[in-house]
């Protein structure tokens, strides 16, 4: 069956379906196609613009936390006037205070997890890529999806609404550990830190929609033929993700609660007996355990990173695949891979609380399960590796970018084995030495995957190719960018700097230090990551106009099934039901003239 | 192309979208209780050794009114059989008998809420009294000859207030002692209910039983608050069903007995948590 022939059949047949449901009629008016959409897609690109904006503005406070760092004490250059004129006292001629440092980098953190990575690698590609890829004709539940959306924007407005509260945003890290996130404003309830509690829940809530949504499309909706092993490894990464979100957050939320609960009510959940904050006894109760709101917050703050890799590794993976013109190497282990990690995630959280002298025993236990963890991770970077080998692979921007990911991320995964391990992390912990870390995993690993990811779908959404000069501009500069901000901050780490201090370590080192020296250059490398992105912004909106047209629907010669819906997908997605015959990654076929045969394409 | 499986069942999977969707939520929904009462037992573990109100951190026992809280366990249970006997009706084309049964259901979730909501206020009238010489009571009291009204958040003192509304003294009438475990009720042992009067400056510490005053009370009322938040949701649900939702049945009978199936799953879950509930809090 050729894909012309079934092209019209399908128009037929969905002109037919259209006459026999009157609510399909009419054009739907501007609220209604773009705010309260219900369509997967339309959902998934407003969760992609709200986080890329949430990505930018979280990039915009980190930077000028780096002037701060680099030269403490000096007027902010560009951002300090505005800093003061919206701020006031906090930013007084536009030099950050202590207290303004501490709340940027709690809310750069916040932001960067909740609002802008997880939304845009879970809400944006999970809603727009994971119907389309397993023949669905949407979501199961498109008005959650869209209440989900909602959610998640209001949680948006409050986190940004809490910088203006008397006392000024949460300033406790974006831990928000007890008892200093409830004593920070002890005389003031309604604060920063309400406010970031209030949007947590809401954020928490919209992540709950989100997953049951995920989970239950990915088991009911998938076409005819999509058995579980022809399932793309990107939809098993989000099933898997839709699982962490589902159970870890939770916990979180309770956590939220009590912590509400003792900002509010001045309950002691999590308030010591005997808290004596300035000289004086807090007027608690006592009797609260602080370790409990760092268990509850751990027991999701690490299958959150999980949350924030595994799309990423899905998404590489099917660009991986479709550029080396190779099936993946492993699929199978690749997806039990991911499973075990699902499973492992939920075991490890303790490993964030070496230092808080829960006992040897149990670091020991956590220390092992997290050992175990890296297993599976090397296990899905170690196939994509090989399935590199032998293929002749097409350098475009997306596979540039993907093919980043994988040392990147390496370099990430592999600086986290000493501090998994008790006895190096009591020295490493809270160090820049996990700065640089984390940030491996995050901002050259996932963001990277996701950067792919765009210029991967984008002809998907648009119809038109963006700009592979600009493309590559970015991806070069990017690399460079990543590699000098975060390289050295092994460095300054292993020399004892302190990821918290607002000076940039200048009380603790004195004067000629190697690692306050390299604070200069590394802020000069995040400027020049900064600048870098500025293509990339210019290419996202320039392109949609003035892109090269994709000649047919399936530009880059894909296997899988999201390729095979009209350009720009309709309301419906597919022309006709797609059946599908054979795995996602028959590429260089000995059974085919071309070198790919698609999923619903019978022989 | 329409979403399929809305309310047919999928052949493969033997289940309609909103029940995979329902069982997913659920599971959620006991990580969060789950967290809560995981957060229960380190808070009580961790509370030391003794007799409270006599040691002041220690874990109290017996302040939760048994029988009123094992006949609430009856009304949420008693709901939970009328609300699958509903489903039951609709299976079986009884419209009328379903609709009995809702209304059953929903008289019994709004029973349960105004059960609780009294002794909520029970908690809000009661107070631990700690005076300077080392004595301690719980009890109710009098300020000005002033009784609290219902859920009357205006009346509730602690010494803080006291002070600065400048009491000088108020009247407390203390709970008769309980007996202690293994002692049999003896001559000695005082069923009156003492009443005394207190001059402020002799209090060390006074507090309704409310939150901010213990842990047991601020972890009591978060979960059973939160439970109960739960139980008037799924009324709202349920009572939606019951009359203006109910147009369905004319409409797509097996879409609306699914719809009751999923919002009767969810009615069980809270009846469960319930289950859970009432020992952990109330009998341990």
């Amino acid at each position: 069956m050729s894909t012309a022939t079934s092209t019209s059949h399908g128009a037929a047949h969905a002109h037919s379906a259209h006459g026999s449901h009157d609510h399909h009629h009419h054009e739907p008016g501007f609220w209604q196609k773009y705010i309260f959409s219900t369509d997967h897609k339309m959902i998934g690109i407003q969760y992609g613009l709200t986080s890329l904006l949430f990505l930018f503005f979280g990039f915009l406070l980190m930077m000028c936390m780096r002037f701060q760092l680099a030269s403490p004490g000096k007027p902010i250059p560009i951002f300090g006037g505005l800093l003061e004129a919206v701020l006031g006292e906090a930013a007084k001629g536009g030099i950050m205070s202590a207290d303004l440092y501490n709340s940027f980098g709690a809310m750069h953190g916040t932001i960067m997890v909740f609002l802008a990575v997880v939304p845009l690698a879970f809400g944006a590609f999970g809603n727009y890529v994971t119907p389309l890829q397993i023949g669905a004709p949407d979501m199961a539940f498109p008005r959650l999806n869209m209440a989900s959306y909602h959610v998640f924007f209001w949680g948006g407005v409050m986190m940004l609404a809490s910088f203006f509260v008397p006392g000024g945003t949460a300033k406790s890290g974006w831990t928000s550990y007890s008892p200093l996130a409830t004593v920070a404003e002890f005389s003031r309830p309604f604060n920063g830190q309400t406010l970031w509690l209030i949007g947590m829940v809401l954020l928490i809530t919209s992540s709950l929609l989100g997953a049951v949504n995920f989970i239950t499309t990915i088991i009911q909706l998938r076409a005819k033929g999509m058995s579980w092993m022809r399932l793309p490894f990107f939809v098993w990464a989000q099933f898997v993700t839709g699982f962490l979100l589902l159970l870890a957050f939770p916990p979180l939320e309770a956590a939220g609660v009590l912590q509400l609960a003792d900002n509010l009510f001045h309950t002691s959940f999590f308030l010591p007996s005997g808290l004596v904050v300035s000289g004086q006894p807090l007027a608690v109760a006592g009797g609260g355990s602080p370790l409990l709101w760092q268990h509850l917050f751990w027991f999701l703050g690490h299958p959150e990173v999980y949350v924030l890799i595994l799309p990423a590794m899905g998404v590489v993976s099917e660009i991986i695949a479709n550029n080396t013109r190779k099936p993946l190497w492993g699929y199978k282990s690749m997806v039990y891979a991911a499973m075990s990690i699902g499973f492992l995630s939920f075991i490890v959280w303790a490993h964030h609380m070496y230092l808080t002298g829960m006992g040897t025993k149990v670091s020991t236990f956590f220390q092992t399960t997290t050992m175990m963890i890296s297993i599976p991770s090397v296990m899905i970077l170690t196939a994509l590796f090989i399935s590199l080998w032998g293929g002749s692979i097409r350098f475009n921007t997306p596979m540039l970018f993907a093919l980043s990911f994988l040392p990147m991320f390496g370099i990430g995964g592999l600086t986290g084995l000493p501090l998994g391990f008790n006895a190096s992390d009591i020295y490493l912990h809270d160090s820049y030495y996990v700065i640089g870390h984390f940030h491996y995993v995050v901002a050259p690993g996932t963001i990277f995957g996701l950067l792919a990811g765009i210029y991967y779908w984008y002809p998907k959404m648009t119809g038109r190719f963006m700009n592979e000069t600009l493309g590559k501009i970015h991806f070069w500069v990017s690399l460079l960018g990543m590699n000098l901000v975060f390289s050295p901050m092994f460095i300054q780490g292993l020399r004892g700097m302190s990821r918290r201090m607002s000076d940039g370590g200048s009380t603790y080192f004195g004067a000629d230090d190697l690692a306050l020296y390299l604070n200069k250059p590394i802020t000069h490398a995040a400027a020049l990551l900064g600048l870098a992105q500025l293509p990339f912004i210019f290419n996202l909106f320039y392109s949609i106009r003035n892109g090269r047209k994709v000649e047919n629907d399936n530009p880059w010669d894909a296997t899988t099934l999201e390729w095979a819906t009209p350009t720009p997908p309709p309301h419906g997605n597919f022309a006709s039901e797609p059946v599908v015959y054979r795995g996602p990654y028959e590429y260089s076929s000995p059974n085919s003239k071309q070198d790919f045969i698609p999923q619903d394409k019978r022989s | 192309m329409e979403i399929p499986y809305t309310y047919k069942p999928r052949p493969d999977t033997g289940l309609y979208n909103a029940k995979v969707g329902i069982w997913l939520f659920l599971a959620s929904e006991i990580m969060l209780f789950g967290a809560l009462f995981s957060s229960y037992i380190l808070l009580r573990v961790q509370a030391p050794e003794g007799e409270w109100p006599q040691v002041a951190m220690a874990w109290p026992h017996g302040l939760l009114n048994i029988p009123i809280g094992t006949f609430n366990t009856a009304v949420l249970i008693t709901s939970s059989v009328t609300v699958v006997l509903a489903w039951a009706a609709l299976k079986m084309n009884q419209f009328a008998k379903f609709r009995v049964c809702m209304v059953i259901t929903l008289v019994c979730a709004f029973g349960f809420l105004g059960i609780k909501s009294y002794e909520y206020n029970e908690k809000f009238t009661h107070y631990e009294l700690r005076l300077k010489d080392g004595h301690a009571y719980t009890g109710h009291i009098e300020v000005n000859g002033k009784h609290a009204g219902f859920w009357d958040f205006g009346a509730i003192y602690n010494l803080e207030r006291l002070t600065k509304e400048s009491v000088k003294e108020l009247s407390f009438t203390a709970d008769p002692e309980k007996p202690k475990p293994g002692e049999k009720h003896g001559a000695e042992t005082s069923h009156e209910h003492k009443r005394m009067t207190v001059k402020v400056d002799e209090i060390q510490k006074l507090d309704a039983f409310i939150l901010r005053n213990h842990n047991f009370f601020a972890i009591y009322f978060v979960i059973t608050a939160l439970h109960g938040l739960h139980v008037l949701g799924g009324a709202l649900v349920l009572g939606y069903f019951a009359f203006p939702g109910a147009s369905m049945w004319k409409k797509n009978p097996e879409q609306f007995t699914n719809r009751i199936e999923v919002a009767g799953l969810f009615w069980h879950f809270v009846d469960l948590v319930w289950i859970f509930l009432f020992p952990v809090v109330y009998l341990l």
